[in-house]
């Protein structure tokens, strides 16, 4: 008789590691290629296309790279969140909240010079996005709420509060009827750097930025701590309650910073839909990253190419779009599940003693 | 009766990951013996008994249980085979009597004989010396009750050979002489006894023979009678260890840099966990303090540490009064204080850094401007380990990796840095092996003589009554003495632990 059993693995030398999570995309493409090919298309020109569709063209490029900048601050924010085992699932409510705020700012201030405009967008919006946060943090330092439920409900209240918003009062009466509310002002609008919007440039700054607090400031020390253990972090007189709160309206903020983003540059107005789904993608890009701040901005590119690439190939070659979501499905199975193979390791047994069954 | 080997284990093997747990590991035990088995922390003990118990399964050996070679899938297979395993934490339903504890899990009809239960546990009881009130709750019941439940749980399901993991953790010294007997009548009717434990006197009193296991190999298996204790030790640890603890007496400066004065606490639960407590804590002291686990040893550490409000009372640092000062106060007002928590990984230290960031832990608070200074800890990390010999492959290397001896030191190093003049431990040794404990007794002594007060919060009350200078009874949340261990016995402490009343000190757990 053989069967087999699952061990737990020691230390794993650095370039194992990679070559089981290199093995763990490769095995996603062929998979995804199979689904791909059993749907009558051709893998090798789906997956050529999808990267020719990312990166092929300047136009190309600049549109992955207008997806990787929400999602590199999303994550970021996220990634503050986390490293304190704070879940926090709210990015896309927290998203919308600062992209309300930056569009009142925008909308209803008039007469300030651009750069002015701008900034004050950007504060409102991540004053906005912290606060999203700072309710279930302030639940959860002061009466220990779970913070996976709370931060998730508060996406759906913020989601359906612009929409009623962008239908009822905000909706422009020269939109003809469509439910949309009036476009930015010009002067609330992010300026472009080489092309692109120069969210990018925040982006990047946001990445050293981050890097530096989690790893070199008090703050970000203690924020460490009390995700490793609150009892420690006691025990260091560390006053978790403040901890917590402050770390949120980090994390909300950055969230809430997205939004504006969002709003500013690229609807050049607000909109229920602006967040994209990009709250509940850096979950995914920030594990992936082992939240590691340097780590999102390579992960997140990657991420935004599989997003271009998938709606790409949906306009090039009639692929539905489900097939591009599929594909997300089938690579993230597989990068997640290599971190099993990564704990344990699948050891052959042989029974070779006298099997006898008791009771 | 005729000896018959009951349990033969050959050959066990059993690794986790590459750590092996057991090698080559061989076990016989007799009809009619109490068998002990003896070892350091990770010497492999539970392991061995958990493949007894049908928890673990080998990777390689054999296991025969009346001649009869077995293989347990699941632990359902040793229990019909009539083995019965006795854990350190009870299995027990607090809320059930003790009849419907014996019942559970047991009952192939929808009703229970109630009657026929109550007749069989009585029939059980009296063949054993067993006591136990069939219609008390389990959360009523004594820890040393709760004990003698769980063995006729087992003795009730037909089992005739018992393990016990270490069962005399928890229990005061006239609750184990109790529990002695029970195991001598058991040996009497025909059963085979194991008995894990690392307390080699008890070792000595109970057992008909002895297997020492050191890092997971058997190092050999002697008849009680023919052994002693430094032979037993040697072959423990593998090398001769002087096993005296030394007390040095630091003269007559009794300066008072403690003082506890009527303090009140409230645990969690809205229950008392500290009635009026006072004592004196000098300079240049170790006072210990004694007590059945749960009699508010942690609370009086952690109120002293500011970590726990107190209801009402007084704690004076050198004249100062310091209640309500919270650790962050503490720290910043430089109050000179050391605290070794019992839970060293979860409260201590984060396992998950490294030893820098482990004393930066301490220090951050008072360190100017944002940013975390790691410059000045990396020296401090380097003399530490070296003046403590921490076995470690730098000072970047995760403490959660190094072994519990090498994990306590980093804690103490750190805590003992800074020069305290107040040094609080809680079971500073537990977990450790023979050697690092005496390595942890031999810095607390020297703390001692550099002029420390030392409050050493200790479970083995020979330790107590060797390395402190007097020892204070903890009872229920009250001090029911405090006495110098040259003049009193080990039973006498054990009297003050249960107030003279056998059996309250657990109510209330």
């Amino acid at each position: 008789m053989t069967g087999f059993k699952i061990v737990k693995r020691e230390d794993l030398p650095k370039n194992r590691e990679w070559i089981i999570r290199t093995l763990a995309i490769l095995f996603s493409v062929i998979c995804a290629g199979l689904v791909i090919w059993i749907l009558g298309f051709n893998p090798f020109n789906v997956f050529s296309s999808m990267i020719t569709g990312a990166l092929g063209t300047e136009i190309r490029l600049q549109q992955t790279i207008l997806k990787a900048i929400p999602l590199i601050v999303t994550s970021l924010g996220i990634l503050v969140a986390f490293k304190m085992k704070f879940w926090n699932i709210g990015g896309e409510g927290q998203i919308i909240m600062g992209a309300l705020a930056a569009a009142y700012v925008a909308l209803n201030v008039e007469g300030l010079p651009k750069p002015l405009m701008l900034l004050l967008m950007a504060a409102a919006a991540m004053i906005a996005g912290g606060i999203w946060a700072f309710i279930p943090a302030f639940f959860k330092a002061k009466m220990g709420v779970n913070e996976t439920i709370f931060t998730l409900m508060l996406n759906y209240i913020a989601i359906k509060f612009v929409t009623y918003l962008q239908y009822g009062p905000w909706k422009s009466p020269e939109s003809q009827g469509f439910p949309k509310v009036a476009p930015f002002p010009a002067n609330a609008v992010l300026p472009k750097l080489f092309g692109i919007h120069i969210g990018w440039v925040i982006a990047l700054l946001l990445i050293i930025l981050i890097h530096i607090f989690i790893n070199h400031t008090k703050k970000g020390f203690e924020i460490t701590v009390v995700g490793e253990s609150k009892e420690t972090a006691r025990y260091a007189g560390m006053n978790i309650s403040s901890i917590i709160i402050v770390a949120m309206l980090l994390s909300g903020g950055l969230c809430g910073l997205t939004g504006m983003i969002q709003a500013s540059a690229v609807e050049k107005t607000l909109a229920a839909s602006l967040s994209g789904g990009y709250g509940f993608t850096a979950i995914i890009t920030t594990w992936l990253a082992q939240l590691n701040a340097i780590a999102v901005l390579f992960v997140c590119i990657a991420f935004a190419v599989l997003l271009q690439g998938g709606a790409y190939i949906q306009i090039s070659m009639q692929i539905p779009a489900a097939v591009a979501d599929m594909m997300q499905g089938i690579i993230l199975f597989f990068v997640l599940g290599s971190e099993f193979f990564l704990q344990y390791r699948i050891k052959m047994t042989k029974g070779n003693t006298k099997n006898r069954e008791v009771a | 009766m005729e000896p018959v080997k009951a349990i033969e284990m050959k050959g066990i093997c059993k690794a986790f990951g590459s750590v092996k747990a057991n090698e080559d590991v061989d076990l016989s035990v007799f009809n009619g013996e109490v068998h002990a088995l003896l070892g350091e922390n990770g010497a492999g003990k539970s392991t061995l008994v958990n493949i007894l118990s049908g928890i673990y399964r080998q990777d390689s050996g054999t296991v025969a249980v009346y001649g009869e070679e077995v293989r347990f899938t699941s632990p359902k297979d040793p229990i019909s085979m009539g083995i019965g395993m006795i854990h350190q934490h009870f299995k027990l339903v607090d809320v059930m009597t003790a009849k419907q504890n014996i019942a559970l899990g047991k009952g192939k009809g929808l009703f229970s004989r109630s009657r026929r239960l109550s007749d069989e546990i009585r029939a059980i009881s009296d063949q054993y010396g067993l006591d136990v009130a069939p219609d008390k709750k389990v959360y009523n019941m004594s820890v040393g009750e709760k004990q003698t439940l769980e063995i006729i749980k087992v003795l009730k399901r037909g089992a005739r050979i018992l393990i016990l993991d270490e069962p005399t953790a928890v229990l005061t010294p006239q609750e184990i002489r109790r529990l002695f007997q029970i195991i001598r009548n058991m040996r009497d009717n025909g059963c085979a006894v194991i008995i894990i434990t690392h307390k080699l006197s008890e070792v000595m009193e109970i057992s008909d023979r002895i297997t020492v296991l050191r890092k997971g190999r058997t190092i050999g298996t002697v008849k009680t009678s023919a052994v002693q204790v430094p032979a037993l030790i040697e072959m423990m640890v593998g090398k001769k260890v002087d096993l005296a603890i030394l007390k040095e007496n630091t003269g007559d400066q009794k300066n008072a840099i403690l003082e506890v004065d009527n303090l009140h606490v409230v645990n969690s639960d809205h229950k008392s966990a500290l009635t009026g407590i006072s004592f004196t804590l000098h300079a240049g002291e170790i006072l210990g303090i004694a007590g059945v686990a749960g009699s508010g040893q942690k609370e009086i550490c952690e109120t002293i540490a500011g970590l726990t409000r107190a209801e009402k009372g007084r704690i004076f640092f050198e004249g100062e009064n310091i209640i309500g000062k919270t650790p962050r106060d503490i720290i910043r007002l430089g109050i000179r204080m050391g605290f070794i928590p019992e839970d060293r990984l979860g409260m201590g230290l984060i396992g998950s850094m490294d030893i820098v960031h482990n004393l930066i832990l301490k220090d951050y608070q008072n360190q100017p401007g944002v940013f975390l200074r790691r410059k000045p800890c990396e020296a401090k990390a380097k003399s530490i380990v070296e003046r403590l010999d921490i076995q470690t492959p730098g000072i970047n290397y995760p403490v959660k990796k190094l072994s519990g001896g090498n994990i306590q030191k980093v804690l103490l190093g750190r805590e003992i840095d800074s020069d305290p003049k107040v040094l609080i431990t809680a079971y500073p040794v537990r977990g450790l092996d023979i050697g690092a404990s005496y390595k942890i007794y031999d810095l607390l002594n020297e703390q001692k003589k550099r002029g420390a007060g030392v409050l050493f919060i200790g479970e083995d009350l020979d330790v107590l009554m060797d390395l402190c200078d007097r020892v204070m009874v903890f009872c229920m949340g009250k001090i029911t003495g405090i006495v110098n261990p040259d003049e009193v016995t080990k039973e006498q402490i054990g009297l003050l632990m249960t107030d003279g009343k056998e059996g309250l000190a657990h109510d209330r757990i």
